[in-house]
């Protein structure tokens, strides 16, 4: 099995560099040595010699490619394997029975490092982890407590982020009621974009001077709207309606069907509205709502891997928590695109003020929970 | 009893010693020309045919997927081709071994004598069991629905509400030794699932309720409750916000069959349930009650056997059975609950009665064929990059072409067997 390692890794990476050919060209200049073997494409490769070192991830069950989550952990991967030159591969998962089956084929092919991407993996990343100290791991939107040696745990500061697109949402709206809703109730990850949105509210407020409502959240009581799945349109336009009846003009819907549902709500209604985006810009991944698009809460959890997986590579102890904030540009607020010319320069301004605030910690996102 | 036992052909030909007369020596084989070898060949000639031509259009699939083989067909056909082969050929190799073991593997790991090596050498057939477990027992859920006229679609919700029981007293009970623990949160896993099932069939008995339409609905109240129950304080683990159980004691695991592997004593109860589901529905007086009720109700009630009473304990039973694939999962591999450990287990169970022809033990061998495919599945995408829904296609292909045994028949030209009479589980769709 070993002498045949080397072959299996030429083959993948010949496989890996093949894929990455036709997806960034689909026509390759087929008239070019047909005589050539075409699974080979060297040329295409953006790296000089591939290092025998594999970073491999395990998605959780949505799919390597759902335009979210899974795929931009991949991404992150992608980016690691062109600026290092090492060898990356996937495995998804079905069902959750699957993750430790996926992980435990990764250690048996030796990867160096595994990265697993969402909190559902959280117990069988423990379990592989703890039963091979060797092996570097990092998990996305998890951390241990206690942590774990040999565990990066990656988790993102979308509250800041979602802090600066609340603010920009206050100053857009012309009704000043913003309405926000989640999935499931299932803290952090989800709930921190709705934190985030009804601080900046209420730190335009404090600054300016009016009055703006978030119907859908309240950060102190941690309760509010949700509409109990990831997945269904519908439910999410339900609950957008319902805020549009109540005179919102800015709606979030955290999470990737059921935010689509607050664009199809304020369609459906015809009215002046905008929906936000979340995890990456909306503009570019949902463009049949680019019209209604204020801005997006961007999590860049393709940055986070890279750098987790740099750390690894490079021999440094793996952080026990690695989080992604407005400082180190793992979040950020994403660009208004079509609504460029409705925010007003001092508005700008005074994003950029309290982004360099929130960075410095003179602004603290859970001091504005409550009303001023 | 006597009177029923020439009821119905189907019905006896599963089980030539004539069984419901319960001590009576089995009367003298009837002399059968054509014997039970060959009806055994020709049972199994369309689901091997049918899996050979599910992975024959799966190996299609593969060169088709590879958006490289058209452009190349027109510049190098044969090497096209040739790469075709290969990758089809490294693909289902690397299945095949997912599945089963390389026999390198084994060959190097007993020239070693290393029995970790040895052990490791085992991990394929480990995952195929492994993953074949829950599968026996939604299958045999199913399987012991249709035999009694029941479509039962409901294994999937069963199976979370067993899940939800057996990891209740998996987390709730401590300080017991495995073999008085495990068999409890086993038993509630049972009691779990027979209790969703325990609804549809008082309904069906009482009102008529299609059990269809009702086990289809109380799959998403089943989820609905799960999601419920992993927030509740007491249920959802501390220090956690997101819908996880508590970690179930060790002493309710099911033990591993071999310190090291994965594969545990779940299949062999699985195997234990094949039995008692076989001898249950052809050697006891109930179970012939069932077959009766499910082949034809009005005989049954005319004989004086409770439509009712028949049709509340099959549901029940299949409930069960559904719910020992969630003690299958939660105490088996995951060790605590999520709203997202099954994906589909149960409706694999109706595709794997379906291909056993609601036979138990045939139910054993459709379920380690999925269960080999799933776990062959892992290491092809990882050694070829081929989606592991791949698997999911072949197994459809599988369902298809068992279901529709013309069609094999068809293509092989095989000619059609004489007197087959009506499946079994077809009765289910309509009653």
């Amino acid at each position: 099995m070993r002498t045949s390692r080397a072959l299996a890794a030429l083959v993948s990476a010949a496989f890996i560099f093949a894929a990455c050919a036709t997806a960034a060209s689909p026509t390759p200049e087929p008239t070019v040595a047909p005589t050539a073997p075409p699974t080979v494409a060297p040329t295409a490769a953006p790296t000089a010699s591939p290092v025998d070192w594999q970073a491999c991830m395990v998605s959780d069950t949505g799919g390597i490619d759902d335009h979210a989550f899974n795929e931009n952990a991949w991404k992150g991967l992608q980016d690691a394997q062109a600026k290092l030159g090492i060898e990356i591969k996937f495995l998804e998962s079905r069902d959750e029975s699957d993750f430790e089956k996926n992980i435990n084929q990764f250690l048996s092919e030796g990867c160096e490092m595994i990265v697993t991407v969402g909190f559902l993996l959280g117990d069988a990343t423990k379990v592989g982890a703890e039963a091979n100290p060797d092996v570097r791991f990092a998990i996305v939107d998890f951390a241990y407590d206690p942590a774990i040696p040999n565990v990066e745990g990656l988790v993102y500061a979308t509250n800041e982020a979602a802090m600066l697109a609340g603010y920009a949402s206050a100053a857009w709206s012309k009704t000043h009621v913003l309405g926000t809703f989640g999935g499931i109730n299932i803290g952090g990850p989800v709930t921190d974009f709705m934190d985030g949105l009804v601080a900046g509210a209420h730190y335009y407020d404090k600054t300016t001077g009016s009055k703006t409502t978030v119907l859908g959240w309240d950060p102190v009581t941690k309760t509010g709207s949700f509409t109990g799945d990831f997945a269904s349109i519908d439910n999410g336009k339900t609950l957008s309606l319902g805020f549009l009846d109540e005179n919102a003009d800015v709606i979030l819907g955290v999470g990737g069907q059921i935010g689509q549902g607050a664009f199809a709500a304020i369609e459906e209604r015809g009215v002046t509205g905008v929906g936000l985006g979340v995890d990456v810009d909306w503009y570019v991944s949902v463009p049949q709502y680019k019209s209604l698009i204020l801005t997006s809460i961007l999590k860049k959890i393709d940055i986070s891997v890279t750098a987790a997986v740099e750390h690894a590579f490079k021999g440094e102890p793996a952080l026990p928590v690695y989080v992604s904030t407005l400082a180190n540009g793992g979040v950020d607020l994403g660009p208004f695109h079509d609504y460029d010319s409705q925010i007003s320069a001092e508005t700008k301004a005074a994003l950029e003020d309290l982004k360099a605030k929130i960075i410095s910690g003179e602004v603290k996102v859970s001091d504005y929970f409550a009303a001023p | 009893m006597t009177d029923e036992q020439h009821v119905d052909p189907v019905i006896e030909a599963d089980l030539p010693t004539g069984a419901g007369s319960a001590g009576e020596p089995p009367p003298p084989a009837a002399a059968a020309p054509p014997s039970r070898l060959a009806t055994a060949v020709r049972g199994l000639l369309v689901p091997v045919l049918a899996v050979l031509s599910a992975l024959v259009i799966g190996a299609i699939i593969i060169v088709l997927s590879d958006l490289t083989f058209f452009e190349r067909l027109s510049a190098d056909p044969g090497g096209a081709l040739g790469d075709a082969l290969g990758s089809v050929w490294s693909a289902y190799g690397a299945l095949i071994s997912g599945a089963l073991g390389s026999p390198g593997a084994y060959v190097e790991a007993f020239a070693s004598g290393d029995s970790d090596q040895i052990i490791s050498a085992f991990n394929p057939i480990s995952e195929t069991l492994l993953a074949a477990t829950p599968l026996i027992f939604t299958g045999l859920a199913v399987a012991l629905g249709f035999q009694c006229g029941l479509f039962n679609i409901g294994a999937e919700g069963q199976l979370y509400v067993g899940a939800v029981a057996a990891t209740f007293v998996g987390f709730a009970v401590t300080g017991l030794p495995w073999f008085i623990h495990l068999p409890l949160a086993v038993a509630a896993g049972f009691a779990g699932g027979a209790i969703w099932g325990f609804v549809p069939g008082i309904l069906k008995a009482k009102t008529g309720a299609h059990e269809v339409i009702v086990t289809i609905m109380l799959n998403y109240t089943a989820y609905r409750f799960v999601e419920f129950i992993l927030k509740l304080p007491g249920y959802q683990r501390e220090g956690r916000s997101d819908p996880i159980s508590k970690v179930t004691e060790a002493s309710s695991w099911y033990p591993p069959l071999i310190e090291g592997l994965r594969a545990n004593w779940g299949f062999f109860l699985g195997l234990a349930a094949v039995f008692a589901v076989s001898w249950l529905l052809f050697r006891s007086t109930k179970g012939f009650e069932f077959r009766a009720v499910g082949f034809n109700p009005s005989a049954a009630r005319y004989a004086g056997m409770s439509i009712a009473g028949s049709t509340i304990l099959a549901m029940m039973i299949s409930g069960g059975l559904a719910g020992l694939a969630g003690t299958g999962i939660v105490l088996g591999i995951t060790r605590s609950l999520t709203s997202g450990v099954s994906a589909g287990l149960g409706f694999d169970g109706i595709a794997i009665a379906l291909m056993a022809r609601a036979r138990p033990r045939g139910i054993i061998f459709a379920a380690l064929l999925f269960g080999a495919l799933r776990a062959g599945a892992t290491p092809m995408q990882s050694a070829t990059g081929i989606p592991i829904d791949l698997v999911v296609v072949v197994q459809a292909l599988v369902i298809m072409f068992v279901a529709a045994p013309a069609l094999v028949r068809g293509i092989y030209r095989i000619r059609v067997p004489e007197a087959t009479g009506t499946e079994v589980f077809s009765k289910g769709w309509g009653s």
